[in-house]
């Protein structure tokens, strides 16, 4: 954090000034190990046997706070006798079907609820990434469920998790991980201890949790931990996601991504929601509790803000305009289709897939089979000149004079020479103002897509075709101002919000957002932003003029709220767990819900309430139901859908690893997306023959002194000249063991690339030993790339495409590889060494690795019954 | 003839400099037990003061790319890996390889090639680490030497009591950086006449902070009137040591010492020389009444002349 996130580390150094014990758990001792008082190396891609090891700590010393488990998570909840978990499975859970390498999620829901829950296949929710629309809300629950208040239940989801992670011990740990028991049972013990009624713990993570195959579910096992510690909706607790650089928060709310629109509504597909209602209710799914059932107002007003008077009630508010998904266009998938020709144009805004995506030769040779390529960027950077200055020119497969590609550079303007807002990881928008022009033809975004969108609606004009009608029916009047006709992005704020479209009334909230067409609302989370007409991200009331929950600090969703299912932080009863925690409560006098914050509960639903047989929506939610967009109301500490990989996270060995899983016989994660395609390949690992052509671990990451792929920091002296060149990080014994001398050269190879790096030899690296080897890690920054004023090779290019199946998220944070000392060969003899390695690895490029490696039979349960799909149109 | 205290022992510099109405001496107070490395002191400088870049060199010094304070680096964070213990923390390696062998290839005998500074030699020595950051600045000396030997009076002494090169005045003589006991002021190639940090003279004049404490994030930088920040840095040390950090201490802090005390103070770690520090600075100019004393009369009326001259002519 400290060397990715410095300025938000202050918090962390003014908590430590207070007392706080911080832990860093990294694969090479970093800035932050640096002033951690606890810092624990880790084998790279094992954090789900380190995290796993600290919930068997907490169940079988019964630490768990049990007054908030048994009331607020599904810890009670039955699940369904049809599952089975891995530990029967030999690291498979009940419901895996080979044909598609995917789940059937019947078996793995709560007891007699077999049939509903958006259970069933999931290849094709893989594909849409379906994952992300969890990001506000969980999946779908009907009805009443079984519970066991004494959580002595065999199939309880309490006993589950026990048995599930009893093999999960320090001794394990140490195993798979290599983190010395000792040093686990610290940070294990330092969590318990500081969680419970009087404190609580905050869990932080970066991208580097997320970026591997099994992503999601290292995130869902610190969620477990903090439901299990009761550190979830509650102050000083949660799950902090400290994303890539600014507003990834708000580019997921309101989303550059292909499967979702704004507010998690997930994009239409087209064969499964030919019509709006089809659509509507496979959001809100009739009967169902929870806050999804108004869907159909949110979805109805996103509608209206795009096409205005076009859009009405009778045509369904122009559904048929919006585009419609036909199965995964990630953008993995879609380099790909650009080598195969199947796209001709690609639009690359603020993005440097070149050098910052996994497989960068993959990258740079669809992007070559292109017919035109639009970079709009600060910089001219690599994914602009790949086409003559990329490595694939020397090795003769990108011919400059004959590449088809025509690159449109449009240079853009920087953050502070635009207005708009930054959505930050705690959901909190701040306004930032236009601080200088910016210079020459640099434009805002805002700028380029409105008139890209009026100059296209003024081209189309009069067009008879119904394929144009989608853009001549948007509503695109947006005011402008200054020489240059810059849009106002308040007004695009304001529609954010939402209005009255009779009136012109921006929205105070969500609340009032209809499915008539009365109400446009562009995104319909942050409905509130624009509440009165005031631009409530622009406020800046200083902490020191208001409480410490600082509500008026810009602005957050939903509804200014700071801490998400905050209900929580009071007890069944609706007090507080503790004075010293005390954050939201129940004022049986005034009869409704109080606090510091604006509380995450009906205001006037009293802890009593108990919810009459039948109930849907929120009507169907108790009151001490804290977890109000989860279909239960409860945290998951088991999560029967809306996770594609298993009802509970469970340690894969990375999709490239030196191991065989120590846990199971099942290697990597069974329904992790592989790409067999012939530009993509994965390295052998065990029980595969040849691992040992790549024998070492690597993992890449940040320096403070650069930023992502370097087109903003390797462009500006006084960063560049901070860190001037591409280097390996390696540990004396690896240094000693290899060849490697501090300041030479070395190169690395991978089944995908070579690369070179000059050699620091440290000692923040340090092998490990696992399930008695040692393995030897390296550590490699990723911003170099062949442009800007210091350059290097770039790391990125060694990875393959493994993505994980919830998200489709790359596997590019662990990987394995071999390094040789002396500089890299040039030109094709480059090739050469690669297929060299590939051949004496086995690697046939294409070829799928083996997905199923367990050792016993697959578990009975329902496996692959359901309709059988295929994968994907490329598996 | 100059009162001795002008040139060796504790003194309020900026009256003495001739400032009449002198606010409280500033400074800055460098606490490394927080500093996180980061080097947006270093950025920030480099910014505000339009300082030149100073080359792209991998330098394999840990994580100093900069190397040194130079012309062209007036704060450089100093990076330095130990294998020692760091206070009440336990050993980051402690229960890692090597205690077995490691791996497949021969035995590691000790790092080949250079050996950078504070590297353990064997593989019993890696159970403890620690690595310490520091972010040096020219420390604006009680008794700046810089200034005393200053022929053209472009070295000046601020009514902040900070020392301040003037570039429109400063001939490229070079006598400042051979007096500077801490090695900080540098001539710029091509340029020729010398640099370094000026304490953000602009940005005090306008009531604000200078440019790298304003920038750094943990508040490793400090900048105030140096009486709080010496109270503020004896209380710091005092709580690490209660925390169990024995090993804090202050350096530059002290009035008596060989300049009479610096502007810019720091709690380190460890040895001053661990950080490149000098032990024991002593103003270059401190023996210069001595050897007046010595010398004959006429030259001694010439020196003392010239003397004050130098160092009374700022105000
Ligand atoms: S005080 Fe100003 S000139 Fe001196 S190091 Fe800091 S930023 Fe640079
Ligand atoms: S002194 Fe402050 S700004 Fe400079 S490196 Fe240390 S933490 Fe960063």
């Amino acid at each position: 954090m400290a060397e990715a996130h410095p300025v938000g580390f202050q918090w962390v150094m003014e908590a430590k000034r207070r007392g706080a014990k911080v832990f860093h758990v990294d694969p090479r001792f970093t800035r932050t190990s640096a002033v951690a008082d606890t810092y624990l190396p880790i084998r790279a891609g094992t954090d789900i046997a380190l995290l796993g090891g600290v919930v068997r700590y907490i169940l079988d010393n019964e630490l768990d706070f049990r007054e908030y488990v048994l009331a607020y998570t599904n810890a009670a909840t039955i699940v369904s006798e049809q599952f089975a978990d891995t530990e029967d499975g030999d690291g498979l859970f009940s419901g895996y079907d080979p044909h598609t390498d995917s789940y059937v999620q019947t078996s793995w829901q709560y007891a007699g609820h077999e049939q509903d829950s958006g259970s069933g296949h999931t290849a094709k929710e893989r594909d849409g990434a379906a994952g992300l629309q969890h990001e506000s809300h969980g999946a779908q629950v009907s009805g009443q469920t079984a519970r066991d208040e004494t959580l002595q239940h065999p199939r309880c989801v309490y006993q589950i998790l026990r048995r599930h992670f009893a093999r999960y011990t320090p001794e394990m740990v140490e195993r798979v991980c290599g983190i010395p028991r000792e040093k686990f049972l610290e940070l294990a013990r330092a969590w318990a201890e500081n969680s419970g009624r009087e404190r609580t713990g905050a869990l932080v993570y970066s991208v580097g949790w997320t970026q591997h195959s099994v992503g999601v579910q290292y995130i869902r096992t610190g969620a477990i931990i903090q439901l299990l510690l009761g550190n979830m909706g509650r102050p000083g607790g949660g799950i902090l996601a400290l994303r890539g650089h600014a507003s990834i928060q708000g580019s997921t709310d309101i989303p550059t991504l292909f499967n979702l629109l704004p507010g998690y509504l997930p994009m239409p597909h087209h064969a499964d929601h030919p019509t709006f209602d089809d659509w509507v209710d496979s959001i809100r799914h009739p009967g169902q509790k929870g806050f999804w059932g108004n869907a159909r107002a949110y979805a109805a007003s996103l509608l209206k803000a795009y096409w205005g008077d076009a859009a009405t009630p009778e045509n369904d508010f122009c559904y048929d305009h919006l585009p419609r998904m036909t199965g995964d266009h990630g953008t993995y998938q879609q380099v790909l289709n650009m080598i195969d020709g199947k796209i001709k144009g690609y639009f690359l805004l603020g993005q440097n897939p070149a050098v910052g995506s996994a497989h960068g030769r993959a990258q740079r040779l669809g992007m070559a089979n292109l017919d035109w390529l639009v970079v709009r960027d600060l910089f001219m950077i690599e994914s602009a000149t790949f086409w003559k200055n990329g490595p694939e020119v020397a090795t003769g497969e990108i011919v400059p004079q004959e590449c088809r590609t025509e690159v449109f550079f449009l240079p853009a303007a920087s953050h502070v020479e635009k207005e708009g807002t930054f959505t930050q990881t705690q959901r909190l928008l701040q306004w930032r103002e236009k601080a200088v022009e910016p210079p020459g033809d640099a434009r805002s975004e805002l700028w380029f897509f409105y008139h890209l969108g009026r100059r296209l609606r003024e081209k189309l004009a009069g067009s008879a075709h119904r394929r144009d009608r989608a853009l001549l029916d948007l509503a695109w009047d947006y005011p402008t101002h200054g020489p240059l006709a810059e849009p106002s992005a308040e007004a695009v704020l304001r529609e954010i919000n939402g209005y009255d479209v009779s009136t012109g009334r921006p929205l105070a909230s969500f609340a009032e957002a209809k499915d008539d067409g009365s109400t446009a609302v562009g995104c319909w989370i942050y409905s509130g932003v624009y509440a009165d007409g005031v631009n409530q991200a622009a406020r800046r009331r200083s902490r020191h003029e208001q409480d410490w929950v600082a509500a008026e600090w810009g602005w957050a969703w939903p509804a200014n709220r700071r801490t998400l299912y905050n209900r929580a932080s009071a007890d069944p009863q609706g007090r507080p767990w503790s004075e010293r925690k005390k954050y939201v409560w129940w004022d049986p006098q005034a009869g409704e819900w109080t606090g510091y914050d604006v509380p995450d509960f009906e205001r006037t639903k009293p802890p009593t309430y108990r919810p009459p047989q039948g109930a849907s929506g929120p009507a169907a939610l108790a009151g001490d139901d804290p977890f109000v967009m989860q279909g239960d109301g409860k945290g998951w500490l088991y999560a029967p859908s809306g996770v594609l990989d298993g009802p509970l996270p469970t340690h894969y060995e990375p999709a490239e690893s030196p191991m065989r899983n120590p846990l199971y016989g099942q290697q990597a994660n069974p329904t992790r997306k592989v790409y067999a395609h012939p530009v993509n390949s994965v390295n052998p690992s065990p029980p595969q023959e040849h691992s040992a052509v790549f024998p070492y671990v690597f993992t890449v990451s940040r320096l403070t002194e650069h930023h992502t792929a370097g087109a903003m920091s390797r462009t500006v002296s006084p960063l560049a000249e901070l860190q001037p060149e591409m280097f390996v990080e390696v540990s004396p014994e690896l240094a000693a063991e290899a060849g490697l001398t501090h300041l030479g050269w070395a190169h690395l190879i991978s089944g995908r690339a070579v690369i070179e790096a000059k050699v620091l030899v440290t000692d923040r690296l340090t092998p490990l030993r696992v399930d008695g080897r040692v393995i030897h890690q390296l550590w490699l920054p990723y911003h170099f790339g062949y442009e800007g004023l210091v350059t290097g090779d770039s790391a990125n290019d060694l990875f393959g495409i493994t993505l994980d199946p919830n998200v489709l998220i790359q596997e590019s944070k662990v990987g394995t590889c071999d390094i040789l000392p002396g500089r890299r060969p040039t030109g094709p003899p480059l090739r050469d060494l690669v297929d060299d390695y590939r051949r004496r690895a086995g690697i046939v490029p294409g070829e799928r690795p083996p997905t199923v490696t367990t050792r016993v039979r697959r578990p009975a349960g329902r496996s692959g019954d359901g309709p059988r799909e295929k994968g994907a149109d490329h598996a | 003839m100059p009162d001795g205290n002008s040139l060796y022992g504790p003194l309020d510099p900026a009256p003495d400099a001739g400032w009449t109405s002198a606010g409280p001496r500033m400074g800055f107070f460098t606490d490394t037990s927080v500093c996180i490395g980061c080097k947006a002191c270093e950025v920030a400088c480099k910014e505000w003061n339009a300082v030149p870049e100073s080359g792209f060199d991998l330098l394999g010094m840990s994580y100093d790319n900069t190397g040194a304070l130079t012309a062209n680096s007036w704060r450089h964070v100093a990076f330095v890996e130990q294998p020692v213990p760091a206070g009440h923390r336990s050993a980051p390696f402690a229960g890692t390889p090597p205690d077995g062998p490691s791996g497949v290839g021969p035995q590691f005998l000790g790092m080949p090639g250079a050996q950078p500074p504070g590297r353990g030699t064997g593989a019993a020595e890696r159970t403890d680490f620690r690595w310490l950051m520091m972010s040096d600045v020219c420390k604006h000396c009680t008794h700046a030497a810089c200034l005393d030997v200053c022929p053209t009076g472009s070295l000046f002494r601020t009514e902040f009591g900070t020392v301040v090169v003037q570039e429109d005045i400063c001939n490229g003589c070079g006598y400042c950086i051979s007096a500077c006991p801490y090695g900080v002021i540098d001539q710029r190639k091509g340029d020729g006449r010398a640099w370094k940090c000026t304490l953000c003279y602009d940005r005090l004049g306008a009531g604000m902070t200078p440019a790298c404490a304003q920038a750094c994030p943990t508040e490793s930088i400090q900048y105030g009137p140096l009486d709080e920040l010496r109270d503020r840095a004896a209380q710091r040390v005092t709580a690490l040591h209660d925390r169990g950090v024995p090993e804090a201490r202050l350096y530059g802090h002290d009035p008596t010492d060989g300049v009479g005390g610096d502007g810019a103070f720091f709690l380190l770690l460890d040895e001053p020389e661990v950080y490149g520090l000098p032990p024991d600075p002593v103003v270059t100019t401190r023996d210069l009444p001595r050897m007046w004393r010595r010398a004959g009369l006429a030259a001694l009326v010439m020196t003392a002349a010239a003397v004050a001259a130098f160092v009374g002519g700022s105000s």
